[in-house]
């Protein structure tokens, strides 16, 4: 008999940091202690609280270890797993002091945890997602059993759609009604394709789910075939993410085994597989035409719609395409029915949505939680608050095609319609936090940097269109635009946002436009008055030394790498503004707060 | 995998295998695994009583884990079983040949072993 486990997070975070050093030092240290009998190590997917990571947890108390080395297993080993004293200098300290107080937390109670629904993430954490009978113990495959031996396809179609859920990869186009286009689209042959081609910068939540419980993809998009009359889907996964591909093949390979995918599944006669495709990394793929055109061997581009790929899809087939998460909802959807979720969120946003959580914030990592949600409950209780005692100046959602949300409308309820009413976008998730030294301006750039790279060019709007946007964000951030330069730069985005082939051009302008929105105060700040008021854009900087303050000590004088800073020891020093590089080492070596930025 | 039957006894097999990680069963075995309980034997008797749960088919209901020192050193191996809707019951002196008489008696047919209890030692 097992009498504890030790669950060790195995998802891209933690492994990163040393997980696997942990598991070896655990196997290694519970065999010397004899306990290798009674102790099962699991590795699993991700946890959710990447900031703290390694976490390993141990159960059945759910003693919550955090930042674990592998120099401290045998401490673990000795101390909780053989003696049952946890080790209290490795648990996790909760932002919450009352919280911090209590004996024996476990991972549930914390304020990162308490407040958050797990649904597309049940599994992630909890099971191995390498070992199929696991998912099977949390009543893995079991929807798939109920709609192949007593359902209909329109009955699972009605479910999906009465449930109320969205496309969570970004666009939020309910998932019953795309499954019902397709349906009724006759052909030979169908496709059922899931868009694992995670691309925002920042966002993890794909990756999470299909490191974490992949067989509830897999299973998911069986019932998709089913519901539609498929009997062939495809996975398009990033290739940069080597353990999320690794734990699907292994999946795919189980399920086969198990005859869960192939032919005549449950007697039914449904037969259905599933291929992996591995994508290169262009963000453009992750547009759905874009997608279907690489699956199919070619340069990922666009192509115009209609035809949707509901109608002409895969191969000129009619196709469904969902997102990872969009399907990791649907298998709970089946067996607990449409109405429970539908009892979670917003009138118009059913359910849970997924957040990675990034930027100026205590607990980077990745939640769940019902639509609905303040902005204010996700980034001061489950995010922690932004560290540093420092301000909280807005949230980016929506990655490169979202925009910020400002402090004023932190108490916006999170869901589909609030955000785009607000300027911005649920997008597939990312949520970056910035603080009160962020530049705005900096931020637009930043994201339009990222779309210029990964505009495909086939359309012109967004080709030049967003360099020329690129380059009067860069005039601005030097100081040396005008009030004109703003308004062309409106035009422009207008223009790309109307004019452009896909979706990635016609969002490309969002993080501009919304941050014009909400911070047109900075932008003006940059252009008139040639300052760039968060301290960011160099261009616009100046450091100087007060003489008051200066004691003439030399030490930044000596740091300086440009050799611009001078004077006599005991003297007030003085910088030359021709040499400096504006790096700011300066700044941070005086211990006398007497380097000025401005 | 043919039939909704064949995928529930699967899972039903399996079930086990992640039942520790819902959290504790509602009998929790606990063993007094500090220095004195250690020198005194606790680790073949907290063997012991994983091995015997096992085999009585109880670990859905029971969960074995460890303590520190209770502070009765003399009565050594000690452990208590702590049932979620009963007082807890002390044992001592507790060998693993008598650890199995527990389980059957106790753990199985819900029977107090008096003769093992605290109370009796005293």
């Amino acid at each position: 008999m097992i009498r504890a486990h030790v669950l060790i997070c195995g998802g891209t975070g933690c492994t990163s940091s040393g997980s696997d050093k942990i598991h070896e030092a655990f196997e290694r240290e519970l065999a010397a202690a004899d306990l290798a009998g009674e102790i099962k190590l699991v590795r699993t997917g991700c946890f959710g609280l990447c900031a703290v990571g390694p976490v390993v947890i141990v159960h059945p108390d759910g003693t919550f270890y955090s930042r674990v080395k592998a120099e401290d297993v045998p401490e673990i080993v000795s101390e909780h797993l053989l003696k049952g004293r946890p080790v209290k200098r490795l648990e996790y300290k909760d932002v919450d002091e009352s919280v911090r107080e209590q004996v024996n937390v476990s991972l549930n109670d914390t304020t990162f945890y308490k407040t958050q629904k797990r649904v597309a993430l049940r599994n992630c954490g909890v099971i191995d997602p390498e070992d199929i009978n696991e998912y099977i113990a949390m009543d893995g495959y079991a929807a798939l059993g109920k709609v192949l031996t007593s359902m209909t396809p329109d009955d699972v179609i009605k479910t999906i759609l009465d449930s109320g859920l969205r496309g969570r990869g970004g666009g939020g186009f309910p998932t019953g009604l795309k499954w019902t286009f397709a349906k009724n689209s006759v052909s030979e042959k169908k496709y059922v394709v899931c868009n694992a081609d995670e691309g925002d910068p920042g966002a993890f939540m794909d990756r999470s789910i299909l490191e974490g419980d992949p067989h509830a993809v897999l299973e998911a998009m069986a019932i998709a075939g089913y519901a539609i009359g498929a009997d062939e889907g495809y996975i398009y996964v990033r290739a940069e993410y080597p353990i999320a591909v690794h734990r699907l093949q292994v999946a795919i390979g189980q399920a086969r085994e198990m005859g869960l995918l192939g032919k005549d599944i449950f007697g039914s006669g449904f037969n259905f597989d599933i291929t992996l495709r591995l994508g290169a990394g262009a963000f453009v793929c992750g547009e759905e035409t874009a997608l279907l055109t690489s699956i199919e061997g070619n340069r990922g581009e666009p192509r115009p719609r209609p035809p949707f790929p509901a109608v002409k899809g895969l191969f000129g087939q009619p196709t469904i395409i969902n997102n990872v998460e969009t399907y990791a909802n649907v298998c709970q959807i089946i067996l607990k029915g449409a109405d429970w979720f539908a009892s979670m969120g917003t009138e118009k946003s059913k359910g849970t949505k997924v957040f990675a959580l990034g930027g100026n914030i205590t607990n980077t990592g990745l939640v769940e939680i019902p639509m609905g949600t303040t902005l204010r409950e996700v980034v001061e209780q489950i995010g922690g608050g932004v560290p540093n005692g420092k301000k909280f100046k807005a949230a980016q959602t929506g990655g490169p095609s979202g925009g910020c949300i400002p402090a004023s409308l932190i108490d916006t309820p999170i869901d589909y319609d609030n955000l785009i009413a607000i300027g911005s976008m649920m997008g597939s998730g990312g949520l970056i936090v910035m603080d009160e030294d962020t530049c705005m301006v900096d931020i637009a750039k930043f994201f339009l940097e990222f779309t210029v790279d990964e505009s495909c060019g086939k359309c012109a709007p967004c080709r030049i269109g967003t360099r020329r946007m690129l380059e009067i964000l860069e005039k601005i951030t030097h100081g040396q635009a005008t009030m004109e330069d703003l308004d062309k730069l409106e035009d422009l985005a207008k223009y790309i946002k109307e004019n452009s082939a896909c979706g990635l051009g016609q969002t490309a302008p969002n993080p501009v436009l919304s941050t014009l929105r909400y911070f047109r105060d900075e932008y003006v700040a940059h252009v008139v008055d040639k300052k760039c008021p968060a301290g960011v854009c160099k261009a616009l900087l100046s450091y100087s030394i007060d003489p008051e303050k200066c004691r003439g000590c030399t030490a930044c004088a000596r740091k300086c790498p440009a050799d611009a800073i001078s004077g006599a020891v005991k003297q007030p020093h003085t910088i030359d503004t021709q040499k400096c590089i504006k790096c700011g080492v300066c700044m941070s070596t005086c211990r006398f707060g007497a380097v000025v930025k401005g | 995998m043919k039939s909704l039957e064949e995928l529930a006894a699967l899972r039903e097999q399996m079930k086990n295998r992640v039942i520790l990680r819902e959290g504790s069963g509602s009998i929790r075995v606990v063993v007094g695994m500090a220095t004195c309980g250690i020198a005194a034997g606790a680790r073949p008797v907290l063997g012991t009583f994983v091995e015997e749960v096992a085999k009585e088919n109880l670990t859905d209901r029971v969960t074995v884990s460890q303590t520190g020192c209770i502070g009765i050193c003399q009565y050594e191996p000690v452990l208590a079983v702590c049932d979620a809707h009963k007082a807890s019951v002390p044992y001592v002196n507790m060998p693993p040949e008598k650890a199995k008489r527990v389980v059957a008696e106790h753990l199985r047919d819900g029977k107090v072993v008096e003769e093992y209890t605290i109370g009796k030692a005293e």
